[in-house]
């Protein structure tokens, strides 16, 4: 049971932070919006979702790659991957705007109770899954293998492939990014005000409905970046793998303390090796359960997540 | 604000009559609705099922699990997002229990109920102090999880599901046919009147007033003295409940049970049930349940894309109609909105 584990030490901890990483992403489209409208966003899960297939339509669609062409390499292959990476977070960003548009909006200037808001949310991310199943016909769909996935160096017996490297060094550089902008911005400044407290914030001027459109959208750029990583990785997407990736970044940003942005990193990169580590031991298909345990585990014990709440508790 | 809704007209004419009149409300009604199955003119039939089983199921145990998860997101507004968790607790007891011991249906019947709320409790225990929306996204993923726990362990047979699950014993002259559903029809709508008495009795008690009060203001309620986590848990708990013997009757009706039943997309249903029929309001989730659940069926041309139909009610009916078809009483409502915004 545990020789897996043991065999595979330094193999399975390098593929658990390459995943650990794009979960950091995910789950900072979680806690951004949590800052502001302290509602989880449901939807983000689909946004992730149509995020991977927008890397697919780049690199299908536009450069007209399929399962047989020759992967790309030198200036053709940066210039194709940060096509894909740009066309999944575009396509997420414009998801996710659409979602607070038509979700969370109207029921916003309404001022309803949070559970129509949380329907409402659920809803869309049915709508948004849905549409995608209906126009994929229900099959997974494999995207044309653009990176050659070479083996870079063994450190350890872990062999580090290119596609892990890309993953790890691109995706942290996006985290470091969007940390700054939310610490250094005027509109982070903005985004911060509001999260710390919404009516003093709208009293001193700030628009709140443009401070949560742009809320919306980088959440959804960094979980659309996220959705290019997973797609160069794991070479498929389907329309329903929102849901445990959906699930396994949400207990990210909850361990790491959701609303925490640092906080976000640290969890995710926790929930990936956690995840790799126990598919080893227990099996993969035991995947989505050990997840759930760690989320009822860390709410049970430190529900303020490891690295606390970045702001004070509200009660529903 | 419309001066006329439907609630409150009924409302008014229950308030006005005086108890014989009442009783004679309550059995003609009963009445009639015990003689919905001898309705089945051809025109009734969906394209997949006849009439009277398409009004078992899965009519009649929406409206009863619509019923339920009321309890949970209605009455003491706490989102559920894995209700089908209890109703599969419920289906593989009786599947399991069914294969392997004598016990009949009702003997099986207890131990659902009691292993749906044990697992209410121990789901509720660690999230209901929480946020609500903590205790959502936990539901959802504990539907999920007993789903994969289903498909991977060997005592449920996998995919394959359990099937040969016996048919309830004869009620007297009573008997169960699976190609005369009436007398299931009739099972499951005692088992509505049995809920709804429970939940209309409880309404008007101390757990009643407790749900409705954290259900407005849970700080303010707790301050008063209520001891919020425990009726949460047990609101919870019963919600499970009705849960459990919903999939009880249903594995003894389906004489099979397979993990693929329990999808996530079940929790949504019957979640839109409550939410579009009016969520709180018991008469607008019996109408949200039979509207949702024979609908379906019914349009098997649009079947392909009924959940996508389902998702944009979801978002429309929220933002236009954000207390459902048949709201609950305005003078809850009042309470609600002044609460709202927190």
């Amino acid at each position: 049971m545990f020789t897996v584990f043991i065999d595979q030490f330094w193999q399975l901890t390098i593929s658990g932070i390459a995943l650990g990483f794009i979960y950091v992403l995910i789950a900072l489209g979680y806690t951004m919006v949590y800052g502001v409208l302290r509602m989880i966003n449901f939807a983000n899960s689909e946004i992730f979702m149509w995020g991977t297939f927008g890397a697919i339509v780049a690199s299908r669609d536009l450069f007209r790659y399929n399962q047989t062409t020759e992967p790309a390499t030198g200036g053709k292959l940066a210039l194709v991957l940060f096509i894909q990476l740009f066309a999944a977070m575009a396509f997420a960003a414009v998801v996710s705007v659409i979602v607070e548009l038509a979700a969370y909006r109207r029921l916003r200037a309404r001022g309803t109770n949070r559970l129509a808001t949380l329907i409402s949310a659920i809803g869309m991310s049915m709508v948004l899954s849905e549409t995608m199943r209906l126009m994929t016909d229900s099959r997974p769909v494999g995207s044309p293998r653009i990176l050659e996935k070479v083996i870079l160096t063994e450190v350890w017996g872990a062999q580090i492939r290119l596609d892990t490297l890309i993953t790890i060094v691109a995706a942290g550089a996006i985290f470091i990014i969007l940390e700054r902008f939310v610490k250094l911005s005027r509109m982070g400044k903005a985004i911060r005000a509001v999260s710390m407290n919404e009516d003093a914030a709208k009293l001193m001027g700030i628009n709140l409905n443009r401070v949560i459109t742009v809320t919306f959208l980088v959440g959804g750029l960094a979980t659309g970046a996220a959705g290019f990583f997973y797609v160069t990785v794991y070479e498929y997407t389907k329309f329903n793998i929102g849901f445990t990736m959906g699930l396994a970044a949400f207990t990210a940003a909850v361990v790491g303390g959701i609303g925490n942005i640092r906080g976000a990193f640290f969890g995710g990169v926790f929930l990936g090796l956690a995840e790799v580590y126990a598919s080893a031991i227990l099996g993969t298909q035991w995947k989505a359960v050990t997840i759930f345990i760690v989320l009822v585990l860390v709410l049970l014990f430190k529900p303020n997540g490891l690295f606390g709440e970045a702001v004070q508790q509200t009660r529903a | 604000m419309k001066n006329f809704n439907l609630r409150d007209f009924g409302a008014d004419i229950w308030e006005r009559s005086n108890r014989p009149v009442r009783v004679a409300i309550v059995i003609v009604v009963i009445g009639l609705v015990a003689m919905m199955p001898y309705a089945g003119a051809g025109f009734l039939a969906t394209p997949i099922a006849a009439y009277d089983a398409v009004i078992v199921y899965p009519v009649a145990i929406f409206v009863l699990m619509s019923l339920g998860l009321n309890i949970v997101v209605g009455k003491s507004g706490m989102l559920d997002l894995g209700y089908v968790a209890f109703f599969a607790i419920g289906a593989y007891t009786m599947g399991f229990l069914g294969i392997h011991t004598s016990l009949n249906t009702w003997e099986i019947m207890p131990i659902g109920i009691g292993l749906a709320m044990l697992a209410g409790v121990m789901l509720g225990l660690p999230t209901l102090r929480l946020r609500g929306d903590y205790l959502a996204i936990v539901t959802l993923g504990f539907g999920e999880i007993i789903r994969i726990v289903a498909l991977n362990v060997s005592w449920t047979n996998g995919p394959n599901g359990i099937s040969g699950i016996p048919m309830p014993p004869d009620i007297g002259p009573l008997k169960f046919r699976l190609d005369d559903q009436k007398v299931f029809f009739w099972v499951v709508l005692a088992m509505i009147l049995m809920t709804i008495w429970m939940i209309r009795r409880l309404s008007v008690r101390r757990p009643g007033r407790a749900w409705e009060a954290i259900r407005q203001d849970e700080d303010a309620a707790e301050l008063m003295g209520v001891p919020t986590l425990k009726y949460k848990i047990w609101s919870f708990t019963l919600g499970a409940a009705v849960g459990g013997a919903a999939g009880v009757l249903y594995g003894s009706k389906n004489l099979f049970v397979a993990p693929e039943m329990f999808t996530l997309n079940v929790s949504i249903l019957i979640l839109a049930c409550v939410v579009f029929g009016g969520i709180g309001n018991i008469w607008g989730v019996i109408v949200g349940g039979v509207i949702l659940g024979y609908l379906p069926d019914r349009i098997r041309f649009i079947s392909d894309a009924r959940l996508l139909v389902f998702g944009l009610v979801l978002v429309v009916v929220m933002n236009f109609r954000p207390d459902g078809l048949l709201p609950r009483k305005k003078r809850e409502k009042a309470l609600v909105k002044k609460g709202a915004n927190s």
